[in-house]
């Protein structure tokens, strides 16, 4: 790998906790920039727990988290989980740092949900619109006596033509519940992108479509990536989208990652097979 | 084109303001000279003042989705601010009778008065003293807002139900009682005479709520009603936007209990219980949550029910035969009936979450539609 090749996120050392529970068990990834890389893995395998503790959502019992060379989230086992900490690394960090979800998105990294969370009772064109309500100048003075059109109208006619670039510009006086699935998950993305992320975060973005919705997809993904300069960290249980798209591979199982590498080096790895089919008892 | 638009609706505010402002004086006219009618002037000045305060509750309990009840709490502590502030100061002895004339020894409306002139100083220092009343309603809201916005839905409820419960019995307090005048009324304070002072006041300040309703903060308020985790999700601080809300919607509710006190001419702490909390709920809820129109429309109907249309059920007079049914409080299970039904057959309220304008675009379409038909 050449020198100029950059991080835009890196997880170090990350374990969540939940009581007794361990979901995310010591996990560490790069994201380079540019890059689509997806995180893989079987059913409970603590895939959006791990989302989570990346957008803020949760805070890691230990580890940390950078994101655009900058230490963003950091936690090592304090209070009651100083006993009950059954990760590894205790002791390795020493500082706290836990922004909520909206500084992070404010730094650039913007995630879709796995089950669908738009705004119900707004149009899709608010849905887009509120989505920039974070990176406005006005304040709530100016906003009212409308002081801000200037801004007001720039966000508007950017959000159109976000909603024009996804396919969307036809529903944009609809409600954002009465879209059809695979048109609400195009919303969910245009939302984010509204946020202007560096990376983003997609949570499942083919579950529920057919192989025909799922191909569509993946050339969208594709083809946003290159228009917005994007960096892609997806969960996805759909193989053939994860093999075609990805750059490279994390797979989780029980909390731990089993493998990482290029899509071929995925498909052919022992345990990676293991995991998703079973392990045969006289093997 | 936008800056057109701003133009626009500020006209048609302006115009619709003022159009109320003549038919309120229209108002007054008829129920000079209309027998019946000697009630519409004291009917439509209640509304004008509650429509204010359900608007500034519905824009916490409906476009924001914070349940609260803390809402008596602050129109009390608006009620009191403005009585205290606004009391001639000749007019003090008699009002603090047992505590020496009170500790206040100015009235912002009478001071103004005298510096401007008898009759716009005496408004202006009105109007300064409700801005004030406001601001401290909205400043209190601040403090309680600090522990109490972390709290959820019901717990929300509770928590500030019971802080509107602790200022009450704070202003009751006799220690405080040189300044309040503990659980004695505040009177003989300066109010607006007319009912077209009262619509204006409040009707500008509901144009200020509608302006924030559609301003970018109010689509962010919107979507932390929805959906909240995506809220979050898409950058918007849950904390800040919460607190503002409470705070606008508390300034509104002080705002208008300064009003109300006008409206009512002599304030007591013992009658912003919570059950007048729940009025103010009720008209929400009857009016649609996350509609300001529907709120305005829900107030003049229960004001009207509650002290106009319904009064001859409680008259014994007026019973037919020997049933004995018409009884002082009988209005009140016909009005409840009728609160029934609205809930049964508006399940969201009369207007839901839409507007006025949008109801009449509606039908406009909708003739247009038929009319290309034929």
């Amino acid at each position: 790998m050449s020198e100029s090749v950059k991080n835009v996120l890196r997880v170090e050392n990350a374990t969540m906790q939940f009581g007794g529970v361990v979901a995310v068990d010591n996990l560490s990834l790069e994201v380079n920039q540019g890059e689509i890389v997806s995180l893989i893995g079987p059913n409970g395998a603590g895939k959006t727990t791990a989302f989570n503790v990346i957008t803020g959502v949760y805070q890691p019992t230990n580890g940390c988290v950078w994101f655009d060379e900058k230490k963003i989230i950091e936690n090592y086992p304090r209070g009651k989980m100083k006993k009950l900490y059954q990760g590894q690394n205790a002791g390795k960090y020493t500082e706290t740092l836990s922004p909520s979800p909206d500084k992070i998105t404010q730094l650039g990294m913007a995630r879709t949900f796995q089950n669908i969370r738009l705004w119900k009772g707004q149009s899709v064109l608010d849905n887009v619109r509120i989505a920039m309500h974070c990176r406005r100048t006005s304040n709530l003075l100016t906003a009212t006596f409308r002081l801000n059109a200037k801004e007001e109208e720039a966000q508007t006619k950017e959000a159109l033509e976000l909603l024009e670039l996804l396919g969307l510009a036809h529903v944009k006086d609809e409600l954002s519940t009465s879209l059809p699935y695979g048109q609400q998950r195009h919303l969910e993305i245009a939302r984010a992108l509204a946020t202007h992320p560096k990376l983003l975060l997609l949570d499942e973005p083919a579950a529920g479509m057919n192989p025909q919705e799922t191909d569509e997809l993946t050339a969208f993904i594709g083809r946003i990536r290159q228009q917005f300069h994007l960096t892609v960290f997806l969960i996805e249980h759909h193989m053939d989208l994860v093999m075609d798209i990805s750059d490279r591979i994390y797979v989780l199982d029980f909390g731990k990652l089993i493998a990482a590498g290029t899509p071929d080096v995925i498909q052919n790895d022992q345990k990676v097979i293991d995991a998703y089919l079973g392990v045969s008892e006289d093997a | 084109m936008k800056k057109q638009n701003n133009l626009k609706t500020l006209l048609v505010t302006l115009v619709t303001i003022a159009v109320f402002a003549v038919l309120s004086v229209g108002a007054e006219a008829v129920a000079g000279n209309v027998d019946g009618m000697s009630m519409l002037v004291p009917v439509l000045k209640k509304t004008a003042v509650y429509s204010l305060i359900a608007v500034s509750m519905n824009l916490l309990n409906g476009f924001t989705g914070l349940f609260s009840l803390g809402h008596a709490g602050f129109m009390l502590v608006g009620a009191y601010t403005y009585a205290i502030l606004s009391i001639p100061v000749a007019k003090r002895a008699g009002v603090y009778q047992y505590y020496d004339g009170g500790v206040v020894q100015f009235s912002i409306p009478e001071t103004f008065g005298n510096l401007m002139g008898e009759s716009v100083g005496t408004v202006i220092g009105m109007l300064l003293t409700l801005v004030i009343s406001g601001l401290i309603a909205a400043f209190l809201a601040w403090l309680i807002g600090l522990p109490v916005l972390r709290l959820k839905s019901d717990y929300l409820a509770i928590a500030t139900l019971g802080f509107a419960e602790i200022i009450r019995t704070f202003i009751q307090y006799e220690g405080f009682a040189p300044l309040t005048n503990g659980s004695n009324t505040l009177r003989q304070y300066a109010s607006f005479k007319s009912l077209y002072a009262y619509v204006i006041v409040a009707g500008l300040c509901i144009a200020v709520i509608v302006l924030i309703v559609n301003s970018t903060y109010g689509r962010a308020f919107k979507a932390i009603r929805d959906d909240e985790i995506a809220a979050e999700a898409m950058g918007i601080n849950l904390a800040k936007h919460k607190m503002m809300s409470f705070i606008i919607s508390s300034f509104f509710a002080g705002f208008g209990g300064g009003l109300m006190a006008m409206y009512m001419a002599s304030v007591q702490a013992k009658s912003f219980t919570v059950s007048m909390t729940y009025e103010i709920l009720l008209i929400v809820v009857i009016g649609g949550i996350g509609s300001i129109t529907g709120s305005i429309i829900g107030t003049f109907l229960f004001v009207g029910c509650s002290e106009w249309w319904l009064r001859f059920l409680d008259e014994s007079a007026n019973n037919i035969g020997g049933l004995k049914l018409l009884a002082p409080g009988f209005r009140m299970v016909v009005f409840s009936i009728f609160v029934m039904i609205i809930v049964l057959f508006f399940r969201r309220g009369i207007m839901g979450t839409h507007e006025l304008p949008d109801v009449f675009r509606f039908l406009r379409k909708k003739i247009k539609g038929k009319g290309a038909a034929k």
